[in-house]
């Protein structure tokens, strides 16, 4: 894969957008990869939890709000658990969806999901996916 | 002991085998139960984002309303509501800018919250104020020869601030199982993820966790699975049926609440279990050890 790096995108302010929502210090992380290393998630993710970061930190805007990662995670909190550098890798995350909920892109397609599937889970789930998912 | 009780919503229909299981066994133990009036939803998650102040809206909502019972004690069951209603008290109880915008919002409510509302899960109850060895003590029918494996998923020990046991190796259910007579199984998934609301559109991501996590359990010898979430209940006991699907080798396992074994355990009748809302039938190895 070819990745371009530049000024231009360090620089843009998306990299602070996501520092402000997720109020965490990107530059703080060395890439060490215990986030990705504990995530129940790895298996189905594209971009790993320590490839966001980097990628935050970089200003991989498109790539990042592109990804699938950022839809798999489920919040479960293991790998801020596990940041030798006390960051909140899932704030971050949060931080990417919420750029694209807040633009009204939903992920959670409630329409689309049929009566059995919205009738046979629990109260407790259909609101946390939408309360996740959904702007 | 009289305690204050916030259900959330799932306890009142698919999970109220854990709260039926629940009240009972408090009873059982000289509990009084008094749950909250006009309680509304918590939210189920906690906001993760720094400015998203309206999502903490409805929690705190929960804790006026514990200060209208003229308590300031609050005890839940469910492992998420547990999560968000302490997070979000721990958000305006160290933000005061916070907690001023919060109580703009709250300008219809008698009360002004001051963040001195204490939530606590039934597990903390039980190990710090009614102490387990008063739990053995009421003991009418040990779980002999059951072999159980916790599963505490992440609501109960993550983040470190909120959670009442060691972040990764909690033991407060294995030694509850113990005071009940069963056998604490010991295996590696106990705080790994089910999956959550992934569960409503994608399936498979929560039928491959249940997978990992229940032939983990039982790998090491166990028979049924505790548990003390209704999200991960769902996932680990209704999901077995995907789980099936996708893996044809995997042979079901009854998942159980904490408190269902507790109420066996103390002696409660068979209608506080609830074992109508369960997929996989917790009654076959339960008869076989001749505990109900």
């Amino acid at each position: 894969m070819r990745i371009n790096l530049s000024r231009r995108k360090i620089r843009d302010p998306f990299v602070a957008k996501v520092q402000e929502l997720s109020g965490q210090n990107l530059l703080a992380c060395y890439q060490c990869g215990k986030c990705s290393a504990g995530c129940p998630a790895v298996s189905q993710m594209d971009i790993l939890p320590n490839q966001i970061i980097r990628y935050a930190q970089l200003g991989f805007k498109d790539e990042l709000l592109k990804s699938k990662s950022i839809w798999i995670c489920a919040s479960c909190m293991t790998c801020n658990a596990r940041c030798p550098k006390g960051i909140n890798i899932a704030e971050v995350i949060e931080a990417l969806r919420q750029i694209l909920l807040r633009k009204r892109e939903d992920h959670l397609k409630i329409e689309k999901l049929s009566d059995a599937e919205r009738s046979d889970v629990p109260p407790i789930a259909m609101v946390s996916s939408m309360r996740k998912f959904t702007s | 002991m009289k305690i204050s009780y916030y259900p959330g919503c799932t306890l009142k229909n698919n999970a109220k085998n854990f709260e039926d299981s629940a009240l009972c066994s408090l009873k059982q133990l000289d509990v009084e139960v008094e749950e909250l009036h006009r309680w509304n939803c918590c939210g189920t998650v906690f906001s993760l984002a720094t400015d998203d102040l309206i999502h903490h809206v409805a929690p705190i909502r929960n804790l006026i309303r514990v200060k209208e019972s003229n308590t300031d004690r609050v005890m839940t069951l469910c492992a998420m509501c547990y999560n968000t209603l302490k997070r979000a008290n721990e958000r305006v109880k160290t933000d005061e800018e916070s907690l001023d915008k919060i109580n703009q919002f709250m300008y219809r409510e008698d009360v002004k919250y001051q963040g001195d509302v204490k939530v606590l899960h039934l597990l903390e109850l039980l190990r710090d104020e009614i102490e387990f060895e008063n739990v053995a003590k009421k003991v009418v029918k040990p779980l002999k020869d059951l072999k159980v494996a916790n599963y505490y998923g992440c609501m109960l020990v993550r983040p470190k601030e909120i959670g009442f046991d060691d972040v990764e190796n909690p033991t407060i259910l294995e030694n509850l199982t113990s005071v009940l007579g069963a056998t604490p199984i010991d295996f590696p998934y106990k705080t790994e993820c089910c999956g959550a609301y992934q569960t409503v559109d994608n399936t498979e991501i929560v039928a491959d966790r249940a997978y990992h996590i229940l032939t983990s359990a039982q790998d090491q010898g166990a028979e049924v699975v505790s548990v003390s979430c209704p999200l991960c209940a769902f996932n680990l006991d209704h999901r077995q049926k995907e789980t099936l699907q996708k893996y044809p080798e995997f042979k079901n396992i009854p998942i159980l609440y904490f408190t269902q074994f507790m109420a066996i355990a103390l002696g409660c009748p068979e209608d506080a279990l609830r074992f109508d809302l369960h997929f996989v039938d917790p009654k076959p190895i339960l008869k076989e050890k001749g505990l109900i």
